[in-house]
């Protein structure tokens, strides 16, 4: 460019502002970063992670699902619980002990996975990956309460529904959820106990966080610029 | 990973370990829904297969016709004895006539070694090989290695001796990349004249006295004597051939240790291994059936889900 400025090179769009004001040649390239540093600050606003449970609050949250089911099942004779793999079983294993403590009796649970049973087969980029089936017995006349952590468009538990009849017919199946994203659904289906109530957007995220290594924690993650 | 890294399963050669631990896992999976009350999932219900058998198979055919119900696929049937190949169709002209009624994954066994691989470069649908000739036999292979692997636990680090018609044999090529690329020692053991010349270039042991091939290994896997590949004589009959690498009871209880006996089938009782031994609590050859069915059902799960 100095080059340029010496010569009086005209074929450069730029060539008369550079040899009148040198120092403008670099005004683009600020202002280039400058738009890159503002938009990175909007998207970390925008992309925010918002806590919705913290330990605390879940474990009491855990605590009323409980009594609730003990409401309605009193004595767990008839009934068995279901995780659905992969998540659902982690609120499973939260569940089952503490109904344990509650009514002192063993109730019958298992996990399930959908994997082979969902709709998406092939229409997905990437296979699902398949999880292990637990279920050491059948589910003929039972009383079924599908356990799973987030209920979103209601897809993979009409799956599980579908799963869980290859073990027989149960009597009636219930619905227990940690998060119902409400306004989300694609099949018309409804829980019937609810940990937390959300109203999300499609593009937000509810990231449950139950592992036994881990602290339990319920984020909601906006996403809303994180595609562009 | 959910994905295998290949289109087609024509070979263990093209199979990564992590490939195989993936079809293990899967398998895993569908052991469980077979031996469920109810056998059967949607998963594969828009999916039509074709089992294009060139050549005999009883056992094969019925794993991957069972494998393909289980998973709700459409299934037809074609053998070449009962078809226009006996009126002089070529091989891609038979199977394109097959895709153009719509099929998405050929099954097929062929007696020419590398017919698979062929017909994997001209048509669009998933090939999954049954056996060609005496090249592999992916799905023989990776039902082995699935049944070795359910009774110690894990391939890797564990001897396996393949035992007799080296040769011949597909499942011994396909069980050695397969063994190997899982981390395990592999040894063959057979009359010198039914051992490969360059055999040892697959980095196998090469052993010709029976006894000491079942001292050295965890798994012994005894391979039957394919008469109608041999067009000369290998060995001076089937009586001398049992006698020296025919596996009985006595041998087995001479042996310091406990050993498992596997058999791709069908077993020639008397000739590679004696009735006792193929009804002990040694042998793990219905094992190895059932588990057949499952590690087919993986292989055609992952391979249909990749579209």
């Amino acid at each position: 460019m100095i080059e340029n400025y010496q010569a009086f090179d005209v074929g450069s769009p730029t060539g008369a502002s550079v040899r009148l004001y040198p120092h403008l040649q670099y005004f683009w390239l600020g202002n280039f970063f400058a738009t890159k540093i503002l938009f990175y600050l909007c998207s970390q606003y925008t992309m925010q992670k918002r806590l919705i449970l913290n330990p605390d609050l879940l474990s009491i949250t855990i605590n009323r699902l409980c009594h609730q089911l003990i409401e309605n099942h009193s004595s767990f004779e008839n009934t068995v619980l279901v995780g659905l793999q992969p998540r659902g079983s982690f609120l499973l294993d939260l569940i089952a002990p503490q109904l344990k403590i509650l009514t002192g009796v063993e109730v019958t649970h298992g996990y399930l996975d959908s994997t082979f049973y969902r709709d998406d087969f092939r229409r997905r980029d990437i296979a699902p990956k398949a999880h292990e089936t637990k279920m050491d017995f059948v589910v003929e006349d039972k009383d079924v309460i599908l356990i799973d952590d987030v209920l979103f468009t209601g897809r993979s538990v009409r799956s599980a529904m579908d799963a869980l009849l290859a073990f027989g017919r149960p009597n009636k199946v219930e619905l227990l959820v940690l998060i119902d994203r409400k306004y989300t659904r694609d099949i018309p289906l409804a829980p019937n106990y609810v940990g937390k109530e959300v109203n999300t957007l499609a593009h937000q995220k509810v990231l449950v966080q139950l592992e036994p290594e881990k602290q339990n924690k319920v984020w909601l993650i906006n996403e809303e610029n994180d595609a562009a | 990973m959910t994905q295998l890294s290949q289109k087609h399963l024509l070979g263990i050669k093209d199979l990564t370990e992590k490939d195989i631990q993936l079809i293990f896992d899967t398998a895993d999976t569908f052991k469980e829904v077979i031996n469920r009350p109810i056998k059967k999932v949607p998963s594969l219900r828009d999916i039509t297969i074709a089992n294009v058998f060139f050549e005999n198979s009883t056992r094969t055919r019925l794993s991957f016709e069972l494998a393909e119900k289980r998973l709700s696929a459409d299934v037809i049937n074609f053998s070449a004895s009962s078809s226009s190949v006996k009126k002089g169709e070529t091989l891609l002209d038979t199977v394109n006539n097959i895709l153009a009624m719509k099929v998405d994954m050929v099954v097929m066994r062929h007696a020419s070694p590398g017919a698979p691989h062929f017909l994997s470069r001209h048509i669009d649908a998933n090939i999954v090989n049954a056996g060609d000739g005496t090249h592999e036999h992916p799905t023989q292979a990776l039902l082995d290695a699935y049944s070795i692997r359910e009774k110690f636990g894990d391939v890797a680090g564990l001897k396996v001796a393949i035992i007799g018609d080296i040769l011949h044999s597909r499942v011994a090529i396909s069980n050695i990349f397969a063994l190997q690329k899982l981390g395990a020692e592999v040894m063959v053991c057979g009359p010198n004249t039914l051992l490969p010349r360059h055999i040892k270039s697959l980095g196998v042991k090469v052993e010709l006295d029976v006894f000491r091939a079942l001292q050295w290994c965890d798994v012994a896997n005894v391979l039957r004597i394919q008469l109608e590949r041999q067009h000369i004589k290998y060995f001076p009959s089937l009586r001398e051939y049992s006698l020296y690498f025919g596996i009985n009871l006595q041998m087995l209880q001479k042996l310091d240790k406990e050993i498992t006996i596997m058999h791709p089938g069908p077993i020639n009782r008397g000739v590679e291994l004696s009735s006792d031994v193929a009804d002990s609590k040694h042998a793990i050859i219905l094992d190895q059936v059932e588990n057949g069915v499952a590690t087919r059902m993986a292989v055609l799960y992952l391979l249909a889900s990749q579209k």
